[in-house]
């Protein structure tokens, strides 16, 4: 059997690795993704304060800025079993609104964009914002870092610093909002629409009229057939601050609800002894191992697992985008097209703009009523949002002082584990054939996970850009055939 | 003048060093045609890595690492990076200190592994195993994943380093100053933070002195649950142990500004050794009485939130501790 290593330039970064296998005739027998990254903060969170955790917590990740905090945030107010005040909500609902805008922006343009704008197969060294910027014109990129940057503005406002930020206590949150601040972030907010606006458009230009693409995103080479979670409001619509998890089997029927502390009873990450990072499953269907289709146990979240749970968005223009995409897909879903996240994402950049907007033009945000009272003894809490990437989960118990004696932290990307190795396998099953392989099939398997934006142990983004690969081609006695990078 | 040659590497961190140079905005736009970016790994530029390797010796003239030590790659290309820039620049509190992660010091590798893969409550591992170096799965496929070196390390402990940047990430405007800085030559002395050299207290607007008035000592240790500092006092006078005084405040009293205390991610002022202990002292020096030294919770973890690596205390082996020897 012959192996072939794809693997992130580990070097530079030391993410992740792909392994494919192929048989004896050259077509692939099977591929994993791997995980080589490990920080250990669940341990060494252990001893601190816990409301120095959210801000603490954040540097799990700088590119998922606002994400990490908003999810501790939360599981502080569980530890003291407190309801943060109705403006504090606000005020977190607004900065994790504002995150997404900005977060999605550098997503899209950095990492999904350039695959479609410059095309798949495409010289690799163009492939990346400074390409995408020279292809769309300097103006055009400017324009969209600089409304991209209201959005980081707004966040800098709300949380202090505008990256790993600190605002967030148990119960609400460090600073109330001004009228002058409201009035400024609400002119700010002008520019994440038009950002919406213009990502949409750029989305239709370049993928929807091009039927070579539209192939690609509702064909069968980028698929991972498999459950769904994501968090619904009480209309079933789609919110990332808060409201109940919703899991649907992969045609569409609900599997279960469950809120908080009920995660334990949902969901299990099983050890894997090839990867740093644990693969979780569904209790109920239990550990089937790394399969989809029927009877799979593995569960995707992020954007295209929220189109596919929700019913629809909380904002009209988002709504109206879902409307269109859910068309596109015969009315039908879910979708498990994997290619689909990146215009689900589109469609959330603009939806978490207008709620950004919505919040600001409602002058009760400016309420000075920012913190409950602590009143009783801190204990264990969990928080649990939908992060950009997907849903998800942080859980603390502290001892009566407040010091955190467990933490425990599901991120994104973990649970999407599962659903990248197989739609990574299948994408390589499809590319690669009779022991042919080439620059263009690299990306082509690349294009497996991006649109997961790929955030292994949410430690290690290969952000504003792409992953680097290496590609070794073994045969089956270990002779080295083939080197390829894409660096 | 030719444009400088600037090379840009995130090693272990976050990737928010990365993102504060995006947060440059449209200024972005404008500074890369000023500049020869030679490589931007992962990210910008169209040079390959391997044509890092292949650069002559000191033929780049500016290189950022961002990212503390952790693995031996980050240990191979700090020593690239070294070897190709003339000056050579510990972007960021990880690359200068060790940053958040290196609180992993104060616990073995062993505890960080068994915790996250046996007995974190949603783990399901029944035959207690933890990942391998080396596994064999299915009994076919061979798969290897990188060893964890039992520590984390700064950028000084790897390679010679030239200048520090602060902050958990450096604040955009701070990353403006420092390209300006580079672009127009005006680097401060070899080994010396890039700073506007002044402490978060110095450009807090809570400050007392600042604003005609004596600081008062600290009568009483608080955590940010105990209640919410006054609108413009001092949160350190107050009993909020804000470690602005010993803070570079590049990033313009971003925590206070929030009614929120410093917890040192710029980096230390000018002139100390040991952010740690020179921060200990600091505010040790305030208390009225001795009695406060013991309410301070988790003192390692907030003294040293951002500097293990890089401090005397060093790291934890095996039921000792060991120590940095000072340079």
């Amino acid at each position: 059997m012959q192996k072939i290593e794809i693997s992130p330039m580990t070097r530079l970064e030391g993410h992740g690795k792909i392994s494919v296998f192929l048989d004896d005739n050259g077509n692939v027998d099977n591929a994993f993704v791997q995980t080589v990254e490990f920080r250990g903060y669940e341990r060494f969170l252990q001893g601190m304060p816990i409301e120095e955790v959210p801000r603490t917590v954040s540097t799990v990740c700088g590119v998922c800025r606002g994400v990490h905090f908003s999810a501790a945030a939360k599981a502080t107010d569980g530890v003291y079993g407190v309801e943060p005040t109705p403006t504090a909500k606000k005020i977190r609902e607004l900065f994790l609104n504002a995150h997404y805008v900005e977060d999605h922006c550098a997503i899209l343009y950095a990492l999904g964009f350039p695959d479609f704008v410059m095309g798949p197969t495409s010289d690799p060294a163009g492939r990346n914002l400074i390409g995408l910027i020279s292809a769309v014109g300097t103006e055009t990129g400017k324009l969209v870092l600089k409304k991209r940057f209201s959005a980081v503005k707004i966040i800098e406002i709300l949380g202090g610093k505008p990256l790993h930020s600190v605002a967030a206590l148990p119960g609400g949150w460090s600073k109330s909002i001004s009228e002058e601040e409201r009035l400024q972030m609400l002119e700010l907010s002008k520019d994440l629409i038009e950002l919406g606006q213009i990502t949409l458009k750029v989305f239709d230009d370049v993928v929807l009229k091009n039927e070579k693409y539209m192939e690609l995103v509702v064909g069968d080479s980028y698929k991972a057939i498999v459950n769904y979670m994501a968090t619904v409001d009480e209309n079933g619509k789609c919110n990332y601050y808060d409201g109940t998890q919703k899991v649907i089997d992969l045609n569409g029927k609900e599997i279960v609800r469950f809120k908080g502390k009920e995660y334990l009873d949902v969901i299990a990450e099983r050890t894997l002894p090839w990867s740093y990072l644990k693969m979780p499953y569904l209790k109920s269907i239990g550990w089937k191992g790394v399969v989809d289709g029927e009877g799979t146990g593995l569960y995707a979240v992020g954007p295209l697992a929220r189109f596919n749970v929700c019913d629809g968005f909380n904002t009209p223009q988002a709504q109206e985008h879902y409307e269109k995409m859910l068309a596109a897909f015969g009315g039908k879903k879910p979708v498990h097209n994997i290619l689909a996240y990146h215009w689900a994402r589109a469609i959330e950049l603009l939806n978490a703009a207008e709620r950004v907007q919505e919040l600001l033009s409602d002058k009760s945000i400016t309420d000075p009523d920012v913190r409950a009272k602590l009143t009783n003894k801190p204990n264990e809490g969990v928080g649990i949002i939908e992060a950009v990437r997907g849903t998800l989960i942080h859980h603390y118990k502290t001892d009566d002082k407040g010091i955190v004696t467990d933490a425990n932290l599901i991120v994104a990307t973990t649970n999407n584990k599962g659903p990248i190795n197989v739609a990574v396998r299948r994408a390589a099953k499809s590319f690669i054939k009779n022991g042919i392989i080439n620059e263009g099939l690299i990306n082509m398997v690349e294009m497996a996970y991006r649109p997961y934006d790929i955030c292994f142990a949410c430690a290690t983004h290969a952000l504003p850009g792409r992953m680097p690969l290496e590609i070794d081609v073994y045969e089956k006695n270990g002779t080295h055939l083939k080197k390829m990078r894409n660096f | 003048m030719s444009k400088p040659k600037v090379a840009f590497l995130l090693s272990g961190g976050c990737g928010g060093c990365d993102m504060s140079i995006v947060d440059l905005s449209d200024a972005l736009v404008d500074v890369i045609p000023q500049l020869d970016i030679v490589f931007w790994a992962p990210t910008v530029a169209d040079v390959k890595y391997k044509d890092l390797e292949e650069m002559p010796d000191k033929s780049i003239d500016v290189g950022l690492h961002s990212g503390c030590i952790r693995l031996d790659e980050n240990e191979h290309t700090a020593k690239v990076m070294r070897a190709k820039c003339k000056v050579l620049i510990a972007y960021g509190v990880c690359a200068s200190l060790g940053g958040i992660q290196g609180m992993g010091n104060m616990h073995l590798k062993e505890s960080l592994l068994e915790y996250a893969y046996k007995y974190s409550p949603s783990t399901d591992n029944p035959d207690g195993i933890l990942p391998q170096t080396k596994c064999l799965v299915d009994g076919k496929y061979e798969l290897e994943l990188p060893e964890f070196m039992p520590h984390i390390r700064t950028l000084d402990q790897v390679v010679d380093v030239d200048y520090y940047l602060g902050g958990c990430p450096p604040h955009y405007t701070h990353v403006a100053a420092a390209v300006t800085a580079i672009l127009t030559g005006k680097l401060p002395a070899p080994g010396a933070w890039i700073t506007n050299g002044k402490a978060v207290c110095d450009v807090c607007k809570r400050n007392p002195t600042a604003n005609g008035r004596e600081r008062k000592l600290i009568s009483s240790v608080k955590r940010t649950i105990d209640g919410s500092p006054t609108a413009d006092g001092c949160l350190l006078e107050e009993g909020y142990l804000c470690l602005g005084p010993i803070t570079q405040g590049d990033c313009g009293s971003s925590c206070p500004k929030v009614n929120i205390p410093c917890r040192g991610c710029g980096g230390p002022i000018p002139g100390v050794k040991d952010y740690g202990m020179r921060a200990i002292s600091a505010v040790a020096a305030l208390f009225d009485k001795d009695e406060l030294v013991d309410q301070v919770p988790s003192p390692t973890k907030l003294f040293n939130r951002y500097s293990l690596p890089g401090s005397i205390l060093g790291r934890k082996i095996g039921g000792f501790r060991t120590c940095k020897k000072l340079k």
